[in-house]
């Protein structure tokens, strides 16, 4: 995440700071959920806080980055910004969800993101010269998506059959597949891909009738998210990763079939880290092997903060939204509000700490 | 107090006990003044002398045989365990008992599963406080705060699960925490020395250097034992010492247990094998329902008497009775194995019918279950549902064959605590409310909630978290969860374990509901009563086999129990 948004400075849309005119005070989505969130009172409140307190600690942060950037943050361009900047990690802490709530954990997506995204800019490099330019750009996509659901099945599957813990076997899935990367490229980056495949990362969906405001990797990661959010609530699969995450013995003795739930899990992460790569070489117009360096921890940061349980059974893809955001606010708010990079990290592990303590806390309390 | 010049700060684990450790002098005072007034109330063989200031008897390798004429002095005990109370929520597990050990003695504890053996065993290594009791150690009052300081005051507890490092030595283990230092550094030399020395004292021969984990059960607890002793334990109490040692293992042991009389250990022995408890045992005490029921000297009592005491077990409550007779023949197992824990397992369950299977604890019974459920496959034999043979290799299968298993451990194994009572509920047959991978919420609920009116399951709603209901509750639910798979075969382990008697009753009822329906029962049970009372056949298992096959009119508390202790196996009865 941090490292994409100094990759992407050149490429962003004309900056936050130009942009826009004052007073934009009806303010964009977060805020007006916080309103709505105040107005309940109460008891009201005290449950809204039980269920959602990161989301009142992400509203904090908001309200406090407005005031500081006199502002600069709040306005509609700036959230548009910090939604777009947010996607990539989002779509991976998508994933990752689903993975932690069953008691594992991925190491390997950021990996998993770089392979993908270099042969799916490989093949958007060849395969125009052999078929159209659209049904080829479609057909690398996909293969891309394959590929991240292969290697996630792979975890899936030295997790479940071999018992494997998920931290070594990603942990080694991250090592070998950033080699691959380096490899398949020569440690070069991959150029030259088709211009309408820039559409993904950088287009505009139905610009003629609501202008630059529904970038597409944001209706990518609304997408992703309300069906992961679809299919952890109200399917069948959904209710086993919760289970399994729960008391994986409890669910076995139940009749689930434990391993093919796991390996849904990993492929799934797999999947959602290919979509991030192929965000990203749209993003960057290219395809780079030391790409998505160390963004599975973000992406477990993003889960973390969503109040997803380390230990399974526990975690909801509302709460991945939020931590993503939390940690997409941060890094927007902190670049306006002029605080140099080094910093940015200090300030980030502490929000992390912090915010996963008080959650402790309360849920303790 | 014995063994407490050592320093075991070194285990950080425990530290937060060692705060504690000073009341030791003044909770000694305040008990001499209570003592001598307070008599035994439950008014049993034992009773108790006057205060004897002075230290206890020290080196005898003579049985208190003077126990009961009340001439034994208080002091004389190493340890006194009186008037001793437990309740858990709904359970009251230890009920006034009273309990002591003189030094050199070997002490044995029996009673049925869940006779309280175990509560008392905690109370005294400090894992559980009491509710209300007095300990004395030595004769003078102590209030064991913790397993730390349990250990400080000299009392050892070999579990059968061992407390060992799997990855470090012998001699490593023996010395763990206390290793002699050169500054900052190991001395070595010193630690081999010392560990060696422990092992030369109890005449253990064993390799000092040798990785625990590769090591045999036996050799384990010998390490185990050399530890306790090391520590200067004074007090070593044995869980099942025996239970999975080979004749000659179990010989050595005895011979380790007379060396450690010899140096004036007292042994609390805790063990199913009455051959054993009269071999070596110099008294014993029965514990029924957590009442202290016998304490005497094992050369005055017979087996039979120490079975009748352990079984005498009051009929407590009514069990309902079925009105139609079984079916026909539902399942058919023959000849089931499982390599080391069942062999050979054939019986029958007819249609409306409840099967008890009983036996001690570790003898096989839930291993049973558990193959023909396929939790643990078996390796061999045949198992047949309503005449077709099936293949059971996970759980999955015999569900969708139509068999359930209610496991013992309903926490570890039945319940998905963090999940709620509706998702709990329709947890094994979710497949039948989903539709094209979609669950049906609607009828999701419908279903969850009459399950749960239909058991009368106590919950604030159908989305309250399982983890929040009591025992019974709980237990209600894995059973609703069962119910809901609609099985032709529910096998239920201890159905009934920690949870009240109304629970208990409604339990009950539930089970002749699914057998008047023509369901196949089997219920798994260590309380004979319930055995009893529910079953129309009872199996009684003994280390993996049938070891007898009784209807419900022969059957009687001492015969299962002495089939379950693999007493001799008797011809049927004429008449």
């Amino acid at each position: 995440m941090w490292d994409s948004r100094k990759n992407l400075a050149q490429v962003a849309p004309a900056g936050v700071v130009a942009a826009g005119g004052p007073g934009s005070d009806g303010g964009a989505g977060a805020s007006a959920a916080v309103a709505r969130r105040r107005s309940g009172l109460g008891a009201r409140l005290g449950r809204l806080f039980e269920d959602y307190g990161m989301a009142l600690v992400f509203a904090g942060i908001c309200v406090l980055f407005t005031i500081w950037t006199k502002g600069l943050f709040i306005r509609p361009d700036n959230i548009v910004n910090v939604l777009r900047q947010i996607s990539i990690n989002a779509c991976i802490a998508t994933g990752m969800t689903f993975v932690i709530i069953t008691g594992g954990v991925d190491l390997s997506v950021g990996s998993v993101l770089a392979v993908v995204g270099i042969v799916t800019a490989k093949l958007l490099t060849r395969l125009p010269g052999l078929m159209p330019v659209l049904p080829a750009i479609i057909l690398s996509c996909l293969v891309g998506l394959m590929m991240g659901g292969v290697m996630g099945s792979v975890n899936g599957f030295t997790i479940t059959r071999f018992r494997v813990p998920p931290f070594v076997s990603t942990l080694a899935m991250m090592t070998a597949a950033r080699g691959v990367a380096f490899l398949l490229s020569d440690g070069r980056p991959v150029w030259n891909l088709p211009l309408q495949f820039n559409f993904i990362g950088r287009g505009y969906v139905l610009d003629k009738v609501f202008g630059p405001w529904v970038p597409m990797p944001v209706v990518i990661m609304v997408v992703v998210m309300a069906t992961a959010h679809v299919i952890l609530t109200r399917t069948q699969i959904g209710r086993y990763v919760y289970a399994v995450g729960g008391n994986e013995e409890a669910a076995r003795l139940s009749g689930i079939n434990v391993a093919r739930v796991k390996m849904f899990a990993y492929s799934l992460s797999g999947v959602t880290a290919a979509l991030g790569g192929i965000i990203l070489i749209s993003r960057l117009a290219s395809g780079q092997p030391g790409a998505g360096e160390s963004y599975e921890l973000y992406a477990i940061a993003a889960t973390v903060l969503g109040g997803t349980s380390m230990s399974g059974g526990k975690g909801t893809m509302v709460g991945t939204a939020i931590g993503a955001l939390i940690m997409g606010v941060l890094n927007n708010g902190l670049n306006l509000a002029g605080v140099e990079s080094y910093s940015q990290n200090v300030i980030l592990g502490a929000v992390i700490l912090g915010a996963v303590l008080i959650d402790r806390l309360r849920k303790g309390a | 107090m014995p063994g407490e010049a050592h320093d075991r700060a070194g285990h950080a684990g425990y530290a937060r006990h060692t705060g504690r450790t000073g009341h030791d002098a003044r909770d000694a005072h305040d008990g001499h003044d209570g003592l001598v007034a307070s008599a035994d109330p439950a008014g049993h063989a034992e009773q108790v002398g006057d205060m004897e200031p002075g230290g206890p008897a020290t080196g005898t390798n003579q049985a208190p045989h003077a126990v009961g004429a009340g001439e034994v002095g208080r002091a004389a005990y190493l340890l006194e365990m009186r008037n001793i109370t437990k309740d858990f929520p709904g359970v009251r597990a230890l009920d006034n008992v009273s309990f002591t050990l003189a030094p050199g003695e070997v002490h044995a504890l029996a009673g049925e599963n869940g006779a309280g053996k175990s509560t008392l065993i905690k109370i005294l290594a400090g894992a559980e406080r009491m509710t209300s009791g007095e300990i004395f150690l030595g004769g003078s009052r102590v209030d064991i705060t913790g397993p730390l300081h349990a250990k400080k005051l000299g009392i050892s507890v070999i579990y059968q699960e061992f407390d060992l490092i799997p990855f470090l030595s012998v001699a490593e283990n023996i010395l763990l925490g206390r290793e002699p230092r050169k500054g900052a550094f190991i001395d070595w030399p010193a630690l081999y020395a010392q560990a060696g020395e422990a092992l030369r004292r109890l005449g253990i021969d064993l390799d000092l250097r040798a990785v625990v984990n590769d090591l045999s059960v036996a050799q384990k607890q010998m390490t185990e034992i050399a530890k306790a002793v090391s520590t200067d334990a004074r007090i070593i109490v044995m869980d099942e010492p025996s239970a999975t040692l080979t004749l000659r293992e179990q010989a050595h042991l005895f011979d380790l247990v007379r060396t450690l009389k010899k140096q004036g250990v007292a042994i609390i022995y805790i063990s199913h094998r009455l051959e054993e408890l009269f071999e070596i045992a110099d008294r014993v005490t029965v514990l029924r329902d957590g009442r202290r029921v016998m304490t005497a000297p094992v050369s005055e009592v017979t087996r039979e008497q120490l079975v009748k005491h352990m079984v005498g077990r009051e009929l407590t409550g009514d069990y309902p009775r079925r009105t139609h007779p079984p079916g026909k023949e539902i399942l058919s197992v023959r000849d089931l194995s499982r390599r080391g824990v069942v062999h050979d397992v054939s019986f029958s369950l007819r249609e409306g019918e409840v099967l008890g299977i009983t036996g001690l604890v570790g003898s096989g019974r839930t291993e049973i279950a558990r193959a023909i459920f396929g939790a643990d496959p078996a390796d061999a034999g045949e198992i047949r549902l309503a005449g077709e043979r099936l293949h059971i290799r996970d759980p999955r299968a015999a569900i969708r064959a139509g068999i359930s298993l209610a496991t013992e451990d309903r926490k570890e194994q039945g319940l998905v605590l963090i999940m709620s009572v509706r998702e709990n509920v329709t947890l094994a047959n979710l497949r039948t409310l989903a539709k094209r991978g979609f669950v049906n919420r609607r009828r999701e609920n419908t279903e969850a909630s009459r399950l749960v009116q239909s058991l009368a399951i106590k919950t604030a709603g159908l989305e309250q978290k399982v983890q929040n209901l009591s025992g019974g509750n709980q237990q209600k639910v894995v059973l609703a969860k069962w119910l809901f798979t609609n099985s032709k075969v529910v096998i239920f382990d201890e159905p009934t374990r920690g949870i009240d008697v109304g629970a208990k009753q409604e339990i009950y009822r539930l089970m002749n509901d699914l057998a008047e329906q023509g369901v196949g029962i089997i219920m798994i049970s260590s309380e004979l009563p319930e055995v009893l009372g529910m079953s129309d056949r009872i199996l009684v298992i003994h280390e993996g086999r049938v070891r007898a096959e009784l209807t419900r009119d022969e059957a009687t508390q001492e015969k299962i129990m002495s089939y379950a202790m693999g007493g001799p196996v008797a011809p049927p009865q004429a008449g």
